[in-house]
This record gives structure tokens, C-alpha cells and sequence, in this order.
């Protein structure tokens, strides 16, 4: 049997959720940025924590992904690439990235990003040179792609906040993991 | 003491039934009988029935006998598919959503239809033999589940589910499958 809906293409999902005013995004994330560094003070500390707020965020972004898009199973890495930066961005950042500089292997790839909602009016001041302001969407897919067993490392190449021309992360499988039978025979 | 006749003086027992099911043999037009819903660990995060007259293991047994059958069923599947070139070992654990997916099995009392999303979360969802093809509503109560479950801040991934919402959404949705002569 044909599958029974085929996946929608980017902008058709991005008309179909609910979408939001994009400035009330921008400030309400920078507002959480700026109360994290005044909790934390640490820069390295207010890294961290966006990564794993962002790996919270990816653990159930991913289901609603996968309920709307209708995409079934990537094939390999170079797919789920494709499908991230086509499909998964247009449909929650309303903005399509480029998969660009594979490795050899097909298991390193970078997203560019031109267009960062996020950054919308932010400088960083020179107390704050070490903030990895948009690390929340590396943590985004990293929780992700453990959802759909890949494990993956996430860092960011290029920052537009530091004075490069794009926004650049640098996306690396490190494995696919199975799925367990996870009861033990005891019983 | 007098004692009324019966024509002017009834009493009424209450019904004991456990959940909210129709009795067996009314057409009601609610032909989903149970529904279980897994993650990816094996963790039973909901189990719901609205019809189920024999009931043989306790809850938590008969939880992981389902999850353990559709394991074996999905691995098994794929092992032997005649379509694809690869031939894995029987034992190897397969990534969630790989293989071909098999999507309802039938016996002569009842029909089970199976959905997994590639993020590892299984629905089952029980009904009678003559249901048609059910995958439009197992991809609905999916998308319910990602509206008033994942989507509550006060839910934890993994947990079993207590949304009253979702409940609610799921029953009236379930209400309306048909049997399809």
C-alpha cells in the first residue's frame, strides 16, 4: 500500500503550525539569556545551561516534528541533514539552512544559517566574548537526533555575534545506537 | 412494615462496570477496544480500554508481553523481507522505525494495528476484526498525543501519562471508529 500522506515541503508546514510574532521571540530569549548570566555570572556555566535547555526542548520538539512533517524513517545521516535543514528549521525558526562541507565518511556536516531570528538586535558587550548566545539550537539537535538514536556532537563554527558572516555549526555522528530489548529475562 | 408492589416501587442497582465501555453486543459504533502506548524503552506510558471482557495477566505482565511481541514481530518482519538486498542476523536490535513496518495483524475476535514513529513511540490499538485500515486514526491519536502530552510542561518524557485533556480528545476521537463491512 502507497503511503497514506507524502511529507509536506518546508513551506507548507511553516503555514501550518501556529506560528508567533518573531519579535516577541527574539526579546523573551533574550530576556532568559540575560537572567541566566545574571544567575550564573559564568559564561562557560550560561553555555551549558542553553545546551541542555535545548536538549530538553529537542526530546519533545522532535514528536511534533515528526507528527506534522509526516517524514518517515531517513535513510542515512546525509538525509536526516537534508531533512533538518529543509523541513526542520523552516517549520519552528521560519528560516531554511545550507548542509554544506561533508567529510569524506558522510558523518560530519555544517548547517549555515544566514538568516538567525534569535540574534534579531543583539551585540554582545565585551564582558560576554565567550557566550555561545544561539546554544540552545545545538542542544535542539542534539536531544533530537538521540530521539531518533543518533548520537551527535554539535559546536558552533561561526558566530555572526563575533564578527563572522554567517552562522555555522558543525553537526557530527558519532553513532547510531539501537534499540534494546530493555526487560530482563529474569521474569 | 409494608411492603410496596413491585409495580410502584423499583429499585435500580448500580452498573458496575469498570470503565466507561459499552456493553458487549449494543452497535454503539465504538469498535476500539483497548489502546497501549510505548516509548522507546519500554516504558508503558498509557494503557486504555474501553471493551475487554477477558482479562488473563496482571497489568504490568500483560504491558510487557505486548511491548515484548511487537520487539520480536518488528525485528522478525524486517529480517524477512523479501524486498530489501541486506539480510541482518536475527539477533541484531533494529533502530526504531527501521525495517518494514508492519501495521495490523488480524485474528478471528479481534484486529491489531500498530503504528511506531521513528522517535521509538508505539501505539497499539486494539479493535474488532472488521475495522478498516486504522493507520489515519493511529497518525490522529499521534498527533494528540504530541498536542496534550509532549507538548504539557508539566509532563516528564518517560512518565506514564495522566493528561485528563488527552484522555478526553482520545475517547471522543475513538467514538467515532467504524466498522467497515
Amino acid at each position: 500500500m502507497p503511503p497514506l500522506t507524502p511529507p509536506k515541503s518546508g513551506d507548507a508546514l511553516f503555514a501550518s503550525v501556529d506560528r508567533v510574532n518573531a519579535e516577541l521571540f527574539t526579546l523573551t530569549y533574550g530576556a532568559m539569556v540575560r537572567q541566566l548570566l545574571t544567575d550564573l555570572e559564568e559564561v562557560e556555566e550560561v553555555n551549558k545551561q542553553l545546551d541542555q535547555m535545548g536538549y530538553n526542548i529537542g526530546t519533545r520538539l522532535v514528536d511534533e516534528f515528526l507528527a506534522k512533517s509526516n517524514v518517515s524513517r531517513c535513510v542515512d545521516f546525509k538525509e536526516t541533514a537534508d531533512v533538518i535543514a529543509k523541513l526542520g528549521f523552516k517549520m519552528f525558526l521560519g528560516v531554511t539552512a545550507n548542509v554544506t562541507n561533508w567529510d569524506a565518511e558522510g558523518t560530519s556536516c555544517s548547517f549555515v544559517l544566514e538568516d538567525n531570528p534569535l540574534v534579531d538586535f543583539v551585540e554582545l558587550p565585551d564582558t560576554c566574548q565567550g557566550l555561545q548566545y544561539c546554544n540552545v539550537l545545538s542542544g535542539v539537535i542534539r536531544g533530537a537526533l538521540e530521539m531518533v538514536s543518533m548520537k551527535t556532537e554539535v559546536t558552533w563554527v561561526r558566530d555572526m555575534l563575533r564578527g563572522d558572516d554567517a552562522y555555522e555549526m558543525r553537526v557530527k555522528l558519532i553513532k547510531q545506537v539501537p534499540e534494546e530489548y530493555p526487560y530482563k529475562d529474569d521474569d | 412494615m409494608q411492603f410496596f408492589s413491585g409495580s410502584s416501587l423499583t429499585s435500580v442497582a448500580p452498573e458496575a462496570t469498570p470503565a466507561p465501555a459499552a456493553p458487549p453486543g449494543t452497535a454503539t459504533g465504538a469498535n476500539a477496544q483497548v489502546l497501549y502506548v510505548f516509548n522507546r524503552n519500554g516504558v508503558c506510558l498509557l494503557y486504555r480500554e474501553w471493551h475487554r471482557p477477558l482479562r488473563t495477566l496482571d497489568a504490568t505482565q500483560d504491558q510487557k508481553l505486548m511491548f515484548g511481541l511487537l520487539y520480536s514481530l518488528r525485528s522478525f518482519t524486517a529480517k524477512i523481507d523479501p524486498t530489501t538486498a541486506e539480510k541482518g542476523n536475527l539477533g541484531v536490535p533494529l533502530l526504531p522505525g527501521q525495517g518494514c513496518s508492519f501495521y495490523s495483524f488480524k485474528t478471528n475476535t479481534y484486529k491489531l494495528n500498530f503504528m511506531e514513529s521513528p522517535s521509538g513511540i508505539k501505539l497499539i490499538l486494539i479493535t474488532h476484526p472488521r475495522t478498516g485500515d486504522q493507520r489515519d486514526s493511529l497518525k490522529h491519536i499521534y498527533n494528540l498525543y504530541v498536542e496534550y502530552v509532549v507538548k504539557n510542561p508539566l509532563y516528564a518524557p518517560g512518565a506514564p501519562i495522566k493528561c485528563e485533556l488527552f484522555n478526553k480528545h482520545l475517547d471522543q476521537m475513538l467514538w467515532n471508529v467504524c466498522v467497515d463491512t
